[in-house]
């Protein structure tokens, strides 16, 4: 007599090897909650669209921002269209040295970034600059957080390799 | 416009992990209890409530799509009118305002707000990731993307601005974490001083664990009502007289998500404040939530409050750090900008009758979270802004010790209360406010 057919067993997903089961139905309200692992991921397609010429930018040693031709305003971090006036924004680079706005040192983190921890993030601003950029700030030792920090004097430093990420650019004390 | 009035609510017990239940389960404990708090049967609920409104933050903790709509067919609800509300931390405090809508326009007599969040099925760090995602995925995210840390950079403008301490922010974790130790719904119920916040764990400098609250599982549920609602609801009840409290003002603001866009410009101003209070402000920066005033000055105008710190009772707002608790004291005008830090320390915020074991000459002025706020009942995003309002409606009913099995909370002779909810690092804010209406 053939063997009985069977879907081959693997040890990927989610094994539970035992759940113990009453004789009598009514018991089942005191079961334990079955707890299982589902593993998921996923690979977004993402374009950075209107916001690419930054990117490019940061791969060619380039810090790009925005300006409005039309009312002037100026800002720390790209948007093609001016949040006051809805004009078309046009490209220019910004000064590689700027200032610690603020700033923490995280010392966890969002899963992704748990292994760089601690790190430093700080807000960037520059005069004559509406608004600010956020970025990491290095070769600081972390374990010397204080106020003093704000008002720092800080450059910008870029990859070699581009992630075609925005901490392709990097700060470090100027 | 019609008048709209709370006349029920509940809350479940939030906690770390509720693995024994399915979301649609949790929020029916909550359910089930505000029914009961007024002696109505579940086909009564099924009979008279005309549509819902479902809060719920993230599809990514769940990994379920449409998850409202299986909730309100849990609660018995189909066919009827149900939609989702979504805004990041506010998604309570906005749903809290959906209901209202719908009752104010006269499109339903009564409606079912309800609300939960279940946080545990990531671990702790994925859980960060999901919240982070609420913010620019092209220029913020990458960089380091962590919600307390957003927090912890708007703190030390803060304190650079206005020296603020890192002692007057852990006085808000000592005054929350205590006050919830009376509050059976609360997560974490502790006796803590000034040196218990600032020994643990640092997390953002300079937040630590106890600055800042936990992820949590739990479910709230509130029932609106308008003036036709009510008599049904009365009527239905053999004539019992409910006990409601009327919303009598509601307000939103939102401002850029990306915190770099934040700009430099002037005061929205509240009716008792001048300009020349803030010469020399650039407002909102990231110090400031531009949303929080917005929400608050809305909300005031509406109710017709002039005098917030004399006007208010008491106030349930969002703390999910202990520094933007200090920071929305400014927002809603109990102090103005820059003065937060000395605000808490005064004892203004604390109950009147608790020791915490600090001398303040102003203790128990304007309480603020009474319950204990984020930091110690939790943040189970979706419910958190309707188990402010529970405790509101609780508060104005003078029903907290039947609720809490403790006297200790209760606000003597309050007759009106301010819920306020907040989204990331100050995208949207709701202000709600809630009068005794019996
Ligand atoms: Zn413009």
């Amino acid at each position: 007599m053939a063997d009985k057919f069977r879907l081959p067993e693997t040890d990927d997903g989610t094994i539970l090897f035992n759940v113990p089961f009453p004789k009598d139905l009514k018991e089942l309200k005191n079961m334990k909650p079955i707890i299982i692992k589902q593993p998921y991921q996923i690979d977004y397609i993402h374009s950075y669209a209107q916001d690419s010429p930054f990117f490019a930018g940061l791969a060619n040693g380039k810090l790009l921002s925005t300006k409005c031709p039309e009312c002037g305003y100026t800002y720390g971090t790209p948007r093609l269209h001016c949040m006051y006036c809805g004009s078309e924004c046009d490209w220019f680079e910004l000064p590689s040295e700027g200032f610690v706005h603020c700033f923490t040192v995280c010392h966890f983190g969002s899963e992704e970034f748990l292994p760089e921890t601690p790190f430093t993030l700080i807000l960037v601003e520059w005069p004559k600059v509406d608004t600010l950029f956020l970025a990491r700030l290095v070769n600081i030792d972390p374990a010397d957080a204080n106020l003093d920090w704000i008002g720092m004097k800080v450059k910008a430093q870029f990859k070699r390799n581009s992630k075609f990420k925005p901490t392709d650019v990097y700060f470090v004390p100027a | 416009m019609q008048d709209v009035y709370v006349v029920s609510g509940g809350v479940s017990k939030f906690a770390k992990a509720r693995p024994d239940v399915t979301f649609q389960a949790m929020v029916k404990e909550a359910y089930d209890y505000a029914l009961q708090d007024i002696g109505m049967t579940f086909k009564q609920g099924v009979e008279l409530v005309d549509g819902t409104v479902a809060s719920y933050f993230s599809d990514h903790f769940l990994r379920q799509l449409k998850a409202g709509s299986m909730v309100h067919d849990y609660l018995g609800m189909a066919p009827k009118h149900n939609k989702r509300i979504e805004g990041g931390g506010a998604t309570g405090g906005l749903c809290f305002q959906a209901a209202w809508e719908s009752v104010a326009s006269g499109r339903f007599d009564v409606c079912l707000a309800f609300g939960w969040e279940t946080m545990s099925r990531v671990n702790t760090w994925k859980g960060n990731e999901f919240i982070a995602l609420a913010s620019d995925v092209n220029f913020d995210y990458p960089v380091g993307g962590f919600y307390s840390g957003y927090y912890a950079m708007m703190v030390t403008r803060h304190m650079k601005e206005y020296g603020t301490t890192v002692d007057q922010m852990a006085l808000v974790s000592v005054k929350n974490h205590n006050n919830a130790y009376h509050n059976p719904y609360a997560q974490k119920r502790m006796k803590i001083k000034i040196e218990d916040v600032r020994n643990s764990e640092m997390v953002a400098w300079p937040l630590t664990m106890l600055d800042i609250c936990t992820m949590s599982d739990g479910a709230a549920v509130m029932l609106f009502v308008n003036e036709k609602g009510l008599n049904k609801l009365e009527k239905a009840l053999g004539g019992a007289r409910l006990k409601p409290s009327k919303v009598t003002g509601v307000g939103g603001g939102m401002d850029a998500m990306r915190m770099s866009d934040r700009p430099h410009g002037k005061v929205p101003l509240l009716s008792h404040e001048k300009a020349s209070d803030y010469k020399n402000l650039k407002y909102p920066g990231v110090h400031s939530f531009r949303s929080g005033r917005m929400a608050s000055k809305a909300a005031y105008e509406m109710a017709g409050i002039t005098d917030p710190l004399n006007q208010i009772d008491f106030i349930e707002l969002h703390d999910a750090y202990t520094s933007s608790e200090i920071q929305t004291y400014e927002d809603m005008g109990l102090c103005k900008y820059g003065e937060g830090g000395g605000f808490v320390k005064s004892g203004a915020p604390f109950m009147p009758n608790l020791d915490y074991g600090y001398k303040f000459p102003k203790q128990g002025l304007i309480p603020v979270n009474p319950s204990g706020g984020l930091i110690a009942c939790g943040h189970p995003v979706g419910a958190t802004g309707l188990m402010q309002g529970v405790f509101a409606h609780w508060q104005l009913q003078g029903t907290i010790a039947h609720h809490f099995g403790d006297p200790a909370l209760q606000i003597k002779n309050a007759k009106r209360g301010v819920i306020h909810s907040h989204a990331g690092t100050g995208t949207y804010v709701t202000v709600s406010i809630l009068e005794k209406g019996f």
